[in-house]
Formats: C-alpha cells, sequence, structure tokens
C-alpha cells in the first residue's frame, strides 16, 4: 500500500503538523519508503498469536489516596508561553 | 585524571590526591577546549558543578560519603534536571528550564556526583546518527567527519573524548549500546523496569530505559547501584530488591587463566548474515575467540524473528511516539509561534517550527499507524511480532547464559550519509531494536577496531534482570584485554 | 404523523467524579473552588518525563459501583489513550478505558412516574469505567484569549454508560435519579450536581414505532441538572421527529442544550471527524483485581437500597413507590430503619407516612439535610407510639410534631404532658361534652336523622373541638351513633 497525497495532509492535521504542499509531497515520498519497509511484517501469519503490549506482562502497581503534592504553580508558570492571574492563555476555545 | 576509573577516582579524592573542585575544573576546561569541536554538550553548567563540586568536598571533610561522592558526570539532554535547561535536543524545548529533577538525576545528585552538563542527543531521542538534534550534529572523537551513532551520540562522545568520566544516556531501540559501540566506550542498557524513567522525557514509553556509559563495565556496575531499582514514581518500574551490580566483579575466579569457565556464549546465526561489514564481523568473532580462551564455551543459537523487529520496531515506538510528543502544544511550557489565526493555526505552527523533520515524521508513522481502519493491519500486528521475538530471545537465552553479536552493522559512517535517508538509518538498527522490543537488558563493549581505527563494540545480551552476570563477563573479558582503555588522539 | 406515532430510544452515559482526596494518577487534591492551577501537579499539568500512577481510591470505588449493580468486576481491565487535542487535555490524550473497562454490565432498576401510572423498570448497563477528567477552559475575555484552569485535570470520573434501552424523558431521568442516589448510597461520589460531579449525556435517537433499526442518534453532552435533562431529550425528541416529518434526515453529532432557548445546538469543537486513535497506555500494567479485594470491599458495602427496597415491601408491606422514596437517600432510609426499628414492624406503614409526609415537609421547606433533622427517630418513635395506644389523635400528633421540632420538648411524652394534648377516654368526662354539643346543635342532630350523613361528621367535629381534640375520634364516633340511636 502506499499514502495518497490526502492521507498525508489527514494525518498532518491528526497530529497538528502544518505542512505546505511542497512539504506534503516530500514528506509522502519518505513516509512512503519508511512504510516500503514496514509492510514486511505483513508476510507473517499472526493468526492465534496475543499482542505483547508491554515487557513484563505484570500487575500494575496501585497508590494510596493520599494527597501528596504541594501547590508549585509559580514555578510551573515560570516556562510557560503565556499565563495570566494563574491561568494558562491560548486563542479562544470554541465548544 | 582523565583516564582514572571510577574507583580510582573515588580513591584519588579519599586520599586527598585531587579535590573534587580540581577534578570538575580538569573536565570542565576540557570539555570548552573541545566541545566547540565535538558538540557532544548542549548545556554546560559551569557555575552549578563548581557549586556542587565545592559540596562535595565539604561533605567529604564533615565524615564518610559514598563511592560517587564528587565524581563529575554529565546527562543526556533527555533527563529533566531542575533549574538547568533540558531541551531534548529539540527547538520546542529551547526554552524549558525543568522545574524537577528525573529520578536518575536525583539519585546520582544524592549519591553526591557533580552535573557538568546535559549532553546532546538526537531530537527526542528519535535517531540513530546524532544528526537529527536542533542544536548540531555531534561528531565522533575517533574521527571528526563521522557520527558518533545515535541517540545518545553527545553521551558516548563524551565519554569517548575524556570530557567527562561517566554520562546517562537512554535507550528505546540502540541508543545506548549503537553510539557506545561507534565511539568505543561501554554502554549499558538495564531490563525493562530496572530503571526509573521519571523525569526521563518519553520516546517510547513501553521501550525507553536510562542506563550509564562509562569507560567499563566496573563503572557502568556502579553507577547503576547509584540509579537503578525500585521508584514508586513509574508504574512500570520493577519491584524487586535493591541489587549490587558489582557482586560479582569482585569473586575470584576458581581457574584465573579461565575466569569465563562454564559461561555459555550464545551466537545468534542472524546477527551475522548479509549486510554485517567485514571489519566488524572479524572484531566480533576475534573477541568471541578471547572469551573462549577465557574458559567460554560458544553456542550456536538462532533468532529467526530478527528481520521482522525492525518493521515491528518502526510502528510501535512511532505510535507511542506520536502520543507522547502531543504534549508539546505550545500551551504549557515549550515553543509557541508568534503568529497564529487561531487554536488550530496556533498547534500546527508551533509544532512544525518545533520538531525536526525525522520526529514529524515519526509522528506522522504513528498516528497513520494508530488511525481508524489501520490499527489491526499495523499496530495490532507488530505486538503480535513483538511476542514473537520475545519468544526468539526465550528460546535462545535458555540454551546459553549471554548472547553475543555486533551491536552496529558498521563502524562509524561520514556525517550526512544517510542524514536523509530513514530507511537507510532504521535498517542500520537490525541488532538493537530487537531487545527493546523483549525488554531485556544488553550493553555494547569495546573489542576492537575495524578499517581506519574505527571502534567495534561487541554487544552482549543477557537475561530479564541479569545485568550483574553480564557485567561480570564484560569485566572479565575487560581485565583481559586493553580495546576498553583506548582513547582517540584529541 | 404525529409524536405518537413515533418510539424514542434514550442511552445515557453519566460521568460521576468519585470522591477520592487525590486524583486518579496523581497526588494532587480533589477539593473543588482552589485558586487557578494551584491544584495542577507536573502530573496533571503534562510536564515532560512525569508518569501516572493508580489511585487505590478510585479503582476501590469502581468496584463498589460494580458489586452494587450486580455487574462483572474483570479481574483484568487496561488503560488506554484517547488521542485528541484541546487545551483543556494538557497530554494531548485522555486516559481512559476503552476495549476492557473495569465494570462489565449490570442493572438498575428503577420507578417510573407515580401513582396508578407508576410502573418498574430494569435499565441494562453497558459498561462502567474509570477515566481522568479534564481542566476547564475559561471563555470570560482574556484580550481576546481563553484561560486555561487544570485544578479539575486528572480528577477521577468513573464513566457509566446504559444500554439504549429509556424509552421517555421520564425513563431517563428516573434513571439518572436512581444512578444519582445509588452513587451518594454507596459512597463514591458526592454527587454534587453544580460543582459537576455528576453530569450525564443524552444519545437520543428516534423511530416509527414497529421498525427495529435503531434511528442516527445525537449526542446531547453535558447535562448537569434533572430538569434539563428532560427539558434537553424533550427537545431532541421534537427536533428529531419534526425534522423527520418535514422530509429530513438526521445527522449523527454532538450537541449542547441552552436551557434559555430550550433548544439544542451542534458543538463546533466536534465538527471534525473524531479519531481518537485509541491504544493501551504503555504508561501503564493491566489493571488486576483480585477475588479477595471484591471480597472485601463487598463486605464493607451498605445495604443496598435495591435490597432495602425489597424488605420494606415484604416486611412492612409498603407500596413500591413508598419503598422507592424512602431510599431515595441513604440518610433518609436510616432514619426510617432506626424509626421502625422501635416502634416496631406493626407501625411501619405510618412511620413511613410521617417519615415521606411532615417530615420531609418540615426538611425541604427549611432546607435542612435528614442528618439534621430536629426530631430524631426515636422521638418520632416516641410519638407513633402515642398515636397507636389511643394516648393522642393524629391532629394532636401535629402539635406534639412542632414541639419537638422546635425544641420545647425533647420527647413526645414530656410535648403530651406540657400542652395537655392527651386524649381522652375516660367515657365520664366525654360523655357530658357530647350531650352539650348535642343540645347546642339540634339542627344537625335533625338533619341527621332525617338522613343527612354529613350532619353525623360535623357532631363529631363538634365534639373533638369542644375537647380541644383531646377526645378519641372512634370513641366518640361510637358515643355519638349509641346517644344518636343510629
Amino acid at each position: 500500500m502506499s499514502l495518497t497525497h490526502d492521507d498525508v495532509h489527514r494525518i498532518a492535521r491528526l497530529a497538528r503538523l502544518e505542512l505546505d504542499e511542497q512539504e506534503a509531497a516530500a514528506s509522502q515520498e519518505k513516509l512512503n519508503g519508511i512504510f516500503g519497509l514496514i509492510e514486511r511484517m505483513q508476510a507473517v501469519d499472526t493468526t492465534g498469536v496475543e499482542p505483547l503490549y508491554h515487557p513484563h506482562a505484570v500487575a500494575q502497581r496501585l497508590r494510596e489516596d493520599r494527597v501528596s503534592e504541594t501547590d508549585r504553580r509559580d514555578a510551573y508558570q515560570a516556562v510557560a508561553p503565556q499565563a495570566e492571574d494563574g491561568l494558562y492563555l491560548v486563542p479562544k476555545v470554541i465548544e | 585524571m582523565l583516564e582514572l576509573s571510577l574507583k580510582q577516582l573515588a580513591a584519588g579524592l579519599s586520599a586527598k590526591q585531587f579535590s573534587s573542585v580540581e577534578l570538575t575544573q580538569v573536565f570542565l576546561d576540557r570539555i570548552a577546549a573541545l566541545n566547540p569541536q565535538l558538540n557532544a554538550f548542549i548545556t554546560v553548567d559551569r557555575d552549578g558543578a563548581l557549586a556542587q563540586a565545592a559540596a562535595a568536598d565539604a561533605a567529604r571533610a564533615a565524615g564518610p560519603v559514598g563511592p560517587l561522592a564528587g565524581i563529575p558526570i554529565a546527562h543526556k539532554d533527555i533527563f529533566c534536571t531542575e533549574g538547568v535547561l533540558t531541551t531534548c535536543g529539540s527547538k520546542i524545548l529551547s526554552n524549558f528550564v525543568s522545574p524537577y529533577d528525573a529520578t536518575v538525576v536525583a539519585r546520582l545528585k544524592a549519591a553526591g556526583t557533580v552535573m557538568l552538563g546535559k549532553t546532546n542527543c538526537d531530537e527526542f531521542a528519535m535517531g540513530s546518527t546524532n544528526e537529527h538534534s536542533a542544536y548540531g550534529a555531534v561528531k565522533n572523537p575517533w574521527d571528526v567527519s563521522r557520527v558518533p551513532g545515535g541517540s545518545s551520540g553527545g553521551s558516548a562522545a563524551g565519554v569517548a573524548a575524556r570530557l567527562a568520566p561517566a554520562i546517562t544516556g537512554t535507550d528505546t531501540g540502540g541508543s545506548i549500546r549503537q553510539p557506545a559501540s561507534l565511539c568505543g566506550v561501554t554502554g549499558l542498557k538495564p531490563t525493562y523496569g530496572a530503571v526509573s524513567r521519571w523525569g526521563m522525557v518519553a520516546y517510547a514509553s513501553s521501550l525507553d530505559q536510562g542506563g550509564p556509559f562509562a569507560k567499563s563495565a566496573e563503572d557502568c556496575a556502579i553507577l547503576l547501584n547509584a540509579f537503578a531499582g525500585f521508584d514508586e514514581k513509574d508504574s512500570t518500574s520493577a519491584e524487586r530488591e535493591t541489587e549490587d551490580y558489582t557482586r560479582l566483579l569482585e569473586k575470584a575466579p576458581a581457574d584465573p587463566a579461565k575466569p569465563l569457565a562454564g559461561v555459555r556464549l550464545g551466537v545468534p546465526k542472524e546477527y551475522f548474515g548479509e549486510g554485517l561489514a567485514a571489519d566488524v564481523r572479524e572484531a566480533i568473532e576475534a573477541a568471541i575467540r578471547e572469551m573462549e580462551k577465557l574458559g567460554a564455551v560458544r553456542v550456536e543459537v538462532s533468532l529467526p524473528k530478527t528481520e521482522l523487529a525492525i518493521p515491528a520496531y518502526y510502528v510501535i515506538a512511532p505510535a507511542e511516539a506520536s502520543s507522547n510528543l502531543s504534549r508539546f502544544d505550545g500551551v504549557r511550557y515549550g515553543h509557541r509561534a508568534a503568529e497564529y489565526r487561531d487554536l488550530m493555526d496556533m498547534y500546527c505552527k508551533s509544532r512544525a517550527e518545533g520538531f525536526g523533520r525525522e520526529v514529524q515524521r515519526r509522528i506522522m508513522v504513528g498516528t497513520y499507524v494508530l488511525s481508524h481502519g489501520y490499527y489491526d493491519a499495523y499496530y495490532l500486528q507488530a505486538l503480535k511480532l513483538r511476542r514473537l521475538i520475545a519468544e526468539d530471545f526465550k528460546a535462545a537465552l535458555s540454551q546459553c547464559d549471554v548472547l553475543l553479536g555486533p551491536a552496529s552493522p558498521t563502524t562509524a559512517w561520514p556525517i550526512g550519509q544517510m542524514a536523509d535517508d530513514p530507511v537507510q538509518m532504521y535498517l542500520a538498527d537490525i541488532y538493537t531494536v530487537a531487545i527493546n522490543l523483549a525488554g531485556l537488558p544488553a550493553m555494547s563493549i569495546p573489542c576492537g577496531f575495524g578499517a581506519g581505527g574505527l571502534p567495534v563494540g561487541l554487544q552482549m545480551i543477557g537475561n530479564y534482570f541479569d545485568e550483574a552476570r553480564m557485567l561480570e563477563i564484560a569485566h572479565r573479558f575487560q581485565l583481559a584485554t586493553d580495546f576498553h582503555t583506548k582513547a582517540p588522539a584529541l | 404523523m404525529s409524536r405518537a406515532d413515533w418510539e424514542v430510544v434514550i442511552g445515557l452515559e453519566t460521568h460521576v467524579q468519585l470522591s477520592t482526596q487525590s486524583k486518579i494518577f496523581s497526588g494532587s487534591s480533589t477539593a473543588f473552588g482552589a485558586e487557578p492551577n494551584r491544584q495542577a501537579s507536573a502530573i496533571d499539568i503534562a510536564l515532560p518525563g512525569v508518569l501516572p500512577v493508580l489511585n487505590r481510591g478510585a479503582v476501590e470505588r469502581a468496584i463498589r459501583f460494580g458489586l452494587a449493580i450486580g455487574a462483572k468486576i474483570a479481574p483484568t481491565s487496561i488503560f488506554a489513550r484517547k488521542n485528541y487535542f484541546y487545551p483543556d487535555l494538557p497530554k494531548g490524550y485522555q486516559i481512559s478505558q476503552y476495549e476492557l473497562p473495569v465494570i462489565q454490565g449490570g442493572t438498575i432498576t428503577v420507578q417510573v412516574g407515580e401513582g396508578d401510572k407508576a410502573y418498574e423498570k430494569v435499565i441494562e448497563l453497558t459498561r462502567a469505567h474509570l477515566e481522568e477528567d479534564a481542566g476547564k477552559s475559561l471563555h470570560e475575555d482574556f484580550h481576546g484569549m481563553s484561560g486555561i484552569d487544570l485544578n479539575r485535570a486528572g480528577t477521577p470520573l468513573l464513566e457509566i454508560v446504559t444500554e439504549p434501552v429509556m424509552r421517555s424523558s421520564d425513563e431517563a431521568v428516573a434513571y439518572a435519579r436512581a444512578l444519582h442516589s445509588l452513587v451518594r448510597w454507596i459512597d463514591i461520589s458526592d454527587g454534587n450536581m453544580q460543582e459537576g460531579s455528576f453530569r450525564c449525556d443524552a444519545n437520543v435517537s428516534v423511530r416509527k414505532k414497529g421498525t427495529e433499526k435503531l434511528g442516527t442518534r445525537r449526542e446531547v453532552k453535558n447535562l448537569n441538572s434533572f430538569r434539563f435533562l428532560k427539558e434537553a431529550i424533550e427537545a431532541e425528541i421534537a427536533y428529531q421527529i419534526e425534522t423527520l416529518e418535514d422530509g429530513g434526515t438526521i445527522q449523527q453529532a454532538t450537541v449542547l442544550f441552552d436551557p434559555d432557548a430550550g433548544e439544542t445546538r451542534a458543538m463546533r469543537s466536534k465538527e471534525d471527524a473524531q479519531d481518537y486513535r485509541y491504544f493501551p497506555d504503555p504508561d501503564l500494567l493491566p489493571l488486576v483485581i483480585s477475588d479477595e479485594w471484591i471480597a472485601r470491599v463487598k463486605g464493607e458495602l451498605p445495604e443496598l437500597p435495591a435490597t432495602l427496597q425489597e424488605r420494606f415491601r415484604s416486611e412492612y408491606q409498603l407500596s413500591a413507590y413508598d419503598a422507592a422514596t424512602l431510599t431515595a437517600s441513604r440518610e433518609m432510609a436510616q432514619y426510617y430503619v432506626d424509626t421502625v426499628a422501635i416502634v416496631g414492624a406493626a407501625l411501619a406503614k405510618p412511620a413511613a407516612n410521617w417519615v415521606m409526609g411532615e417530615l420531609a415537609a418540615r426538611l425541604n421547606k427549611e432546607g435542612r439535610d435528614i442528618t439534621d433533622a430536629p426530631v430524631k427517630p426515636a422521638q418520632l418513635a416516641g410519638m407513633l407510639a402515642r398515636i397507636a395506644d389511643s394516648t393522642i389523635s393524629n391532629s394532636a400528633a401535629k402539635k406534639v410534631f412542632d414541639a419537638l421540632w422546635n425544641g420545647e420538648a425533647t420527647s413526645a411524652d414530656e410535648a403530651i404532658e406540657k400542652q395537655g394534648l392527651k386524649q381522652v377516654t375516660d367515657l365520664s368526662a366525654i360523655e357530658p361534652i357530647i350531650d352539650e354539643v348535642l343540645a347546642a346543635n339540634q339542627r344537625s342532630v335533625e338533619e341527621f336523622r332525617a338522613g343527612k350523613e354529613k350532619a353525623f361528621n360535623a357532631l363529631v367535629g363538634q365534639v373533638m373541638k369542644a375537647s380541644k381534640g383531646r377526645a378519641s375520634p372512634a370513641q366518640v364516633n361510637e358515643l355519638l351513633k349509641k346517644k344518636l340511636g343510629a
């Protein structure tokens, strides 16, 4: 299979990456090269094989329900692109 | 001082042959002299390092201290360091001063180490050449026209050039072992879950592991003692007893002439096939023969799914990465585009400006393989192959103590050769990615030199949580050989 | 065609905020009302390198819920990432459960309607899963920008999903009320709707009666009161039927309800076809719940409303409606159970009437909670006993209740004594009163003899009045009849 021009734009939008036409064409070619490599795994019959999500399939450890964090807003917002009155500011959000 | 082992440095500090401030100054001076050429460091924290060194000296004067007190180290710039710039090799974090420390950083700090600075790496640890850093390519100290490997290229080059006695790195698909191999240093990727991932900026969460770069296996063991072990802040951290990774190193062998007696070395035939450069093959075979001379027994084994590891890895790692990197959205930290029309535009521009090409490619691949209609064919299929690959290792490791092979098919290649050819770069990861898919520990130790005097690394793959055994074998090999003591002329 | 030709199909998804101290994946406080971002830790704001660790308290609450609705509690469940970009979602994904939720199946039985039209309905649940809440976007104007507060980000939610089995807004509201009562009953949520601890999304579709195929549904998001839930569903039904009857088609959409306009409108942020790219979160291993854990939680679970309702109906002969009303909250049921424990099962019905009647009315009027009702179960029980043994009449009981409520007496007996409300059962005391009344109301007497039953009641009333409510109505009845030779 190979990715179409539209696929590339669709993925870029899903991933929130701006892509002009020239970049899209270059990306399409590179991505198709990568998918050429990836396609090799389709040759393997994996019927009946359980997917392995994680090297150690053990049970998740749980944390006790206890408040352990203190307020560090000022330190965290020191690196924020735009913050005011303790809020992070972003272009208008539309519901 | 540049060539001393961690033990020797500790002894020197303890015998007052030199102070931590003096030692730190030596390395700071060397970084100042060589880094402009090598570009191994993104950030050098001169003032912080000297202050920590002075504090370490004061602590030593006040009472007993640990084996790493006062010893200068550095961190791959993928570990968060409180109050110090943490870029991950990316423009998107060009202004990110972390408000907290990674567990690895905090533990090494608590051990009294001195942090010289942060080492260069491929952006978000994605790359095998260190050319994919927003802060420029790192040069291989053995030949500055060549790559140091990646993604922890700055860490490997830094230890090779003796800019620090030890530097941390991370390994998602070979990012410790391959640059260690290409730069002629010792690097270890622990078992998945052995080292906390808290504060280690994620590339692919089910594959990432932090580990040490140093001049020897013994130094790596000492470093692991300081930063490996259970951490309640990481849900994937293994809940195990604290272990002493040096415990098997001191033991005197029954027969001094055969220190590796009884050790079974598994040699997977797939790691010696087409594509392996002759000079690398030669060095690896020689190293295996050396180990046999030391008493080890060679066992031929097979890892039949080796070829599938690259496609499986290049589905799983980008899938996880595409999601891990969504937090870089220009809202709470990091780069935000200067101009934008609306929220959507702010996201798209900030991310396109902030991420380099290779990172954007992997985000796109990952987004695609997880998207509606493709999940089963790609992501799920890759996870099934991942199980088959892990079972391969299980079968092979049932016949031997460690597996041996190359970490990279070639020695270091010229900068620019693969810079914009992702497929070629991915194929070079053939001997390393499978180990991350399985979650096994592995290391690369210097084992000779290929054409042009470029270093070759021997990869050793151990069983789960069997690092101590692997380190013992590596240590005994290093006691019998001197490849690991060779340093590039700079 | 008319409304009657259409069948309405409703499924509800309810987000219940769990009453843990700390967040689901971080140690931040979940307390409501802090200054913006002061309860947003490194994990909540998704700094690079941070990792989630699951809160045991959140899982335990999910188990309580699963046990309460008779669901399967998955021995292994998986947390997945739901990927989408939104400023109040710091990681760019929400940690939720997708393919393998912690709670699977289960039912809640609800009483729909009142009186003769009341009926019982079993609502089947599909699943309930654990997930984290998002932060809040504040739309007040900050130089043309929005402000983001992440205090709520990472608050634990249980998303409870029903099958599309409800057929009217009344059924949907009855279910939502029963669920609201249940989650508070088993103490997994404070259920505070103003603060957003209990929010419903309604999936609504309509189809022609007699057809099988489900119509295209539209999802009305974020309904945080029962009234809005009802109004929104009604508005949506009206819209869909009207659209279809006008020959239009329904487009699948996510909509918001505007209570002022009484209309629903599509959400612009959801216009894009969503592709959430769910996959198992590699930062979290499988959630494993042992049988031992389930058994322990089961042992700690209070008696459930359904069990109590059954007991009230079988042991106390209460109606289904009364039983449901008395179990609207655990506190009310406890009050009732405590009262009956003192007065005995024989007086269970009058006890129910008083709790649902006078007591509930007073509490409602004064906006008080039953836990701080001035009249305690023991006091109410004391009063009920005095009605039962004819010491006081029902009308005198109201006065006793008043006295207890206002603190003028600490027991029914004290109130009766103080106010002289004791019923007069002594014949020698009542006979003269009756004679006086008969003498003074000759006309009524004649009317009664002429066959007017009403006149008799008037006479009883006069006797009761003259006795200052202390005579026993039954006794007065009997005596009067005798005297009138009836």
